[in-house]
């Protein structure tokens, strides 16, 4: 008897495939006591009972048939199926720039797994030029696989390695760097890359997918495009994402590393950047700023690397009736540092005091960010504020919670010395604390008002 | 240029026509199939626009399909309008499906069942790729329902080769050149595809099935009616040839003529291709040459056009002269084929879309322009030259296409959808999709459908139509009352009406079919006329509130009365319930009147106080009965003399 795959199956549908000799990728006539269905059967979900074959019609549709119904299965063939992205050599020309595409995973290039039935990362220079053959317009583009990771399993690890290949591509004369990533958290290895790549001479662009790119309507393409122009020409040497301005494919914005933040589970237009303005718009190999005082490209420039990070850093995101036993844990638990994500200017209730001032006798830094996302900590307005700094919580000025957490991380990987760290802490060095808020910083349209209902119906959103 | 097939001895049946219907109905559902918007909610006014660009992306076994190439090579702009009352961001692509609509499914597999299909036991919602831009995502979420059914007709079975449910696309608004737009209120609402094998075998059986079919969908009652709720594509081919679809023919009668013309069309450019293998030309040894041309010809269609941003090109096509002006169609040639193509895929508006040294008619080339293009382009007497203009990148394209279309003829007929044109023939509208363009769609789950839910909906189908007309024809009901009652809503009343002896099977259907339509002429919404609103009116016929005439009277009275209570609409329009004696008195009343007036033929008595007393107590006693009693006046002893 030929061995037959059995991708997904399991259990009762498993043997079923024993019974009649068949197994996936088999071209059958599966005659049940509804009727005859006719088909290739496809691998099946791991998650998914084991009640049930799928086939795919010789319409391209895929049913499940429930075994118990079956009567014969009768093989007829097989056809396997190979997901491939046609891959073609990518053009050389010697005078556009070279740029470097790092890959860590995500949706910017994907194709489906039958295991799980979800889209898994997929990449290389070839399948990128068969996908998006614009690119081979803008620049001579290298690829490098670094992780195949979903962006919740990023790591420390995962950011160290990643500063570590750029500063490889920077040296060798890399022109622009791109970092494909997932979005969940691209705001986080954003902020760890911008404290960690030091004087990039060039531009260092993140860049992910909402719609992954296994959709007509992805906007992995033009994300991608706009990301390798600006990697190749843009004048801004700065880690940046690169994400849809609107949910129309029209524009992408640059968003400053430090500043930005995903702000929408499932929207194109998800990425914003919180408390100032982006610091450019591209779209049509065009580049309009937005603001001048970003660091600009400077081949002269050596790039240096500050790759340390203490993982023994944690992020608590207050609520009513917080209980101190949760900053107790983290202490207990030989967590460093503790980024507090307070209500308002940066406030917690009474009863955490205690185990605030345990937490900082104890060496532990705390520093203080608001869950409003927008807008400065200002402890002094109210008593509260005033009581919980002499509990020796420190106010993080307009940080983000996440880049609060991620520079602290970085920060305690040089020093544990409680005024170093407050130095390090409230000492901007990429943005990540500004000295006033713009007046355009804090827009968040509302719906329903005349003007924003006007906004909407004219211009493409 | 002889051929052995042509237009004129084109016989369906004998070039082996074979025909299937593809029927898309929407289901009648509160709400939408993915997402919690409301259905069947149209409005022109839109809140907001979004841009989208489509691209072409990979099937699961890991094709490209050829349709989704087409329409990136067309390059459009594609603007939604979205409404807030009809439309989330789901329809937008920007939020991730929600649970599939059940109610939605449950109607799927009620018409699966009466299809007789055998239905899957689990729904996998699959990505059917549409790259026109007729929806957002760029694919429409479908699953299979049922596959291998079949209706009967005539003598036969008419194969359903599958059933899926699946969500609406948008409705276009406008496309022009490289701009289309959409409003997406019909988007995502909750739709059914049947597919028929092609087994229809002539025309006229193409027609008769889908109107079967769609009685079948009707008499559910759970169908979506009105302008849009269903269309129809059809799929045509002839003995040799290949499948075409028509896409979208928005009436049944149409049928007939659109698919004779298509399977004509096929037929003609079967023997075209004898004719161009007679040639010795093939695919791969077709010659042809490109020119530039701008500004060298004097055609008017093309002067008119001359700007800086527009070229003209001519593409030499070597021993192909005369088959642009090889009949297709009852008014069409193939350069109406390639021309159609050409305008779709390269977008040029104009018209003509292509000009060729075929054409010797007066809106062809002048005797200077033909010389000129003989002398540019070294044509000989049996090569063909086409000319097209317009902006550079779109001429690039059309040059392309038409190079592509002759290859294509070569080989025969290609895989193409075709659009309606009002001449009742067809026009290329795209490459015929294939299974590439399907796609599992990883945001959903697989739904179980268990044997205990499709064996409850089996418990409960409603009749069939054809029984159902059948058995109404056995009571006497007319045929044209049958025809309509079999898949009117009210059916089930009807029967509830007239069964254990109830009120007359005829005066009920005349009732539930004739008079809810002369309401609605009258302006009143049939569905405000409740079946139990119904129930009441026959149950005061019963109890003799009113005569068979006072229907009538009744439902007029609540289209003007707008009142929705049957008793004082009664008493607004004047029925009520009268004795013999009223009568009596009434009749002698007037007939005192008459004498008074010096009346003295009886005959001409007894036919004035007949319309006088029917004017009285119309709708209160039936007609017949007041002819009696008038006559038994006139005939009896107590007539006054």
């Amino acid at each position: 008897m030929n061995i037959k795959s059995n991708k997904g199956y399991k259990g009762a549908s498993l043997s079923v495939f024993k019974d009649f000799n068949v197994g996936v990728w088999s071209d059958v006539k599966i005659t049940t006591t509804d009727g005859e269905f006719e088909g290739i059967i496809l691998p099946r979900i791991e998650t998914a009972d084991d009640r049930h074959i799928v086939l795919k019609l010789v319409t391209g549709y895929n049913i499940g048939i429930e075994i118990g119904t079956i009567k014969t299965i009768e093989e007829r063939g097989s056809k396997e199926a190979h997901y491939k992205i046609p891959e073609k050599e990518f053009p050389f020309d010697p005078v556009k720039p070279n740029v470097v595409l790092l890959g860590t995973g995500g949706t910017i290039a994907s194709r489906l797994d039958y295991r799980t039935g979800a889209v898994i990362p997929a990449f290389s220079p070839g399948e990128l030029y068969g996908a998006v053959p614009e690119l081979a317009d803008i620049c001579n583009l290298k690829t490098h696989k670094l992780y195949g990771v979903f962006s919740e399993n990023i790591t420390p690890e995962h950011w160290l390695g990643t500063a570590n290949a750029i500063k490889r591509e920077v040296d060798k004369g890399a022109d622009g760097i791109v970092i494909g990533h997932g979005t969940d958290t691209m705001h986080y290895t954003a902020a760890a890359l911008s404290f960690m790549v030091k004087h990039t001479p060039v531009p260092i662009v993140m860049v992910g997918s909402q719609r992954s790119s296994d959709r007509p309507s992805s906007d992995a393409a033009l994300n991608l495009i706009n990301a390798t122009w600006t990697a190749a020409y843009s004048d801004i040497a700065e880690v940046m994402v690169c994400m849809f301005g609107p949910t129309s494919d029209d524009y992408d914005l640059l968003h400053r590393g430090t500043r930005v933040r995903k702000m929408h589970s499932s929207y194109r237009s998800t990425f914003r950047t919180i408390g100032d303005t982006p610091i450019a718009r591209v779209s049509n190999g065009k580049i309009n700023l937005m603001k001048n005082d970003y660091k600009k490209r400077n081949p002269e420039r050596t790039l240096e690397l500050d790759t340390v990070f203490d993982d023994r850093v944690s992020i608590v995101y207050y609520y009513p009736n917080m209980k101190p036993d949760i900053i107790d844990s983290l202490v207990d638990n030989g967590y460093k540092g503790i980024i507090i994500a307070g209500t308002g200017l940066g406030h917690v209730n009474k009863p955490l005091y205690k185990s605030l001032q345990r937490a900082t006798n104890s060496g532990v830094h705390i520093y203080m960010t608001v869950e409003t996302l927008w807008g400065f900590v200002q402890m002094y307005v109210y008593d509260t504020g005033r009581d919980i700094m002499e509990l020796g919580v420190v106010p993080g000025a307009n940080m983000l919670p996440e880049v609060a957490y991620v520079k602290l991380g970085w920060v305690l990987g040089h020093t544990h010395d409680r005024e170093k760290v407050a130095e390090m802490m409230l000492t901007p060095f990429a943005g990540e604390i500004t000295e006033r808020e713009t007046i355009d910083g804090y827009l968040i349209m509302q719906g329903g008002l005349p003007e924003i209902e006007k906004f909407m119906k004219e211009i493409h959103v | 240029m002889k051929t052995n097939q042509s237009i004129h001895d084109f016989n369906p049946r004998a070039a082996g026509f074979r025909c299937g219907l593809e029927i898309h109905q929407q289901l009648y559902t509160e709400k939408k199939l993915f997402c919690r918007c409301p259905a069947g909610l149209y409005s022109n006014d839109y809140d907001a626009q979004v841009l989208r660009h489509m691209r072409p992306t990979l099937s699961e076994l890991g094709e490209y399909d050829g349709t989704a190439l087409m329409e990136f090579k067309t390059k459009k702009e594609i603007i939604y309008r979205l409404n807030k009352k009809s439309v989330c961001t789901y329809e937008m692509d920007d939020t991730p499906p929600f649970p599939i609509n059940q109610k939605a499914v449950d109607i799927a597999i009620e018409i699966a069942l009466l299809l007789n299909c055998a239905i899957v036991g689990e729904l996998h919602v699959s990505r059917k790729q549409y790259l026109d831009g007729s929806i957002p995502a760029g694919f429409q979420r479908t699953a299979i329902v049922g596959v291998n059914g079949w209706i009967p007709y005539k003598d036969r079975k008419i194969n359903i080769i599958q059933l899926a449910i699946e969500e609406d696309a948008c409705r276009e608004v406008s496309d022009v050149g490289h701009l289309r737009v959409y409003a997406t209120d019909r988007l995502a609402m909750p739709l059914i595809e049947v597919v028929t094998a092609p087994d229809m075998l002539d025309p006229q059986e193409s027609y008769e099935v889908g109107v079967q079919l769609g009685r079948l969908l009707r008499a559910t009652s759970k169908v979506r009616r009105g302008i849009g709720s269903v269309r129809q594509d059809v799929n045509v081919s002839v003995t040799g040839g290949t499948r075409v679809e028509i896409k979208g023919v928005p009436r049944l009668p149409l049928i007939p003529d659109l698919v004779h013309w298509e399977a004509c069309r096929q037929y003609s450019l079967l023997g075209m291709r004898e004719e161009m293998k007679e040639r010795g030309i093939k695919q791969d040894n077709l010659e042809s040459e490109r020119f530039d041309i701008t500004g060298q010809l004097s055609h008017p269609a093309i002067a008119r056009l001359s700007d800086d941003s527009f070229k003209v090109s001519a593409i030499l096509l070597k021993g192909l002269s005369g088959l642009l002006v090889h009949k297709i169609g009852f008014d069409r040639t193939f350069a109406d084929d390639v021309a159609g193509r050409v305008r779709v895929i390269a977008c040029l508006q104009h018209r003509p879309v292509m000009l060729h040294s075929d054409d010797t008619s007066v809106s062809g080339f002048s005797q200077r322009d033909l010389e000129l293009l003989s002398s540019i382009t070294g044509r000989g007497k049996d090569d063909l030259v086409v000319v097209v203009w317009g902006p550079m990148i779109d001429v690039e394209t059309a040059l392309n296409e038409i190079e592509i279309r002759f290859k294509e003829a070569a080989d025969g007929i290609p895989n193409e959808t075709r659009q309606v044109l009002s001449t009742g023939e067809t026009d290329f509208e795209r490459i015929l999709p294939g299974p590439n363009r399907m796609y599992p769609d990883t945001d959903s789950p697989p739904i179980v459908i268990s044997s205990d839910r499709v064996a409850a909906i089996r418990k409960k189908l409603p009749e069939l139509p054809w029984d159902r007309e059948k058995r109404y024809k056995e009571m006497g009901i007319p045929h044209h009352l049958s025809w309509m009652l079999a898949i009117s809503p009210r059916a089930i009343l009807f029967d509830k009406l007239t069964s254990n002896n109830g009120v007359a099977p005829k005066l009920t259907a005349v009732v539930l079919i004739e008079l809810i339509k002369h309401f609605n002429r009258l302006g009143g919404n049939p569905d405000s006329i409740s079946d139990s609103d119904l129930e009441a009116l026959f149950l005061l016929y019963q109890k003799g509130a009113f005569s068979r005439e006072g229907f009538r009277l009744l439902i007029e009275g609540r289209a003007h009365e707008k009142d929705a209570d049957w008793m004082r609409i009664a008493d607004k329009i004047g029925i009520r319930k009268v004795d013999n004696k009223e009568i009596k008195d009434a009749i002698e009343r007037m007939v005192v009147s008459l004498n008074d007036n010096g009346t003295v033929d009886d005959d001409l008595k007894n036919k004035v106080a007949m319309g006088l007393v029917m004017k009285d107590f119309r709708g209160c006693v039936p007609g017949v009965d007041l002819a009696q009693m008038v006559s038994e006046f006139f005939s009896g002893s107590d007539t006054p003399v």
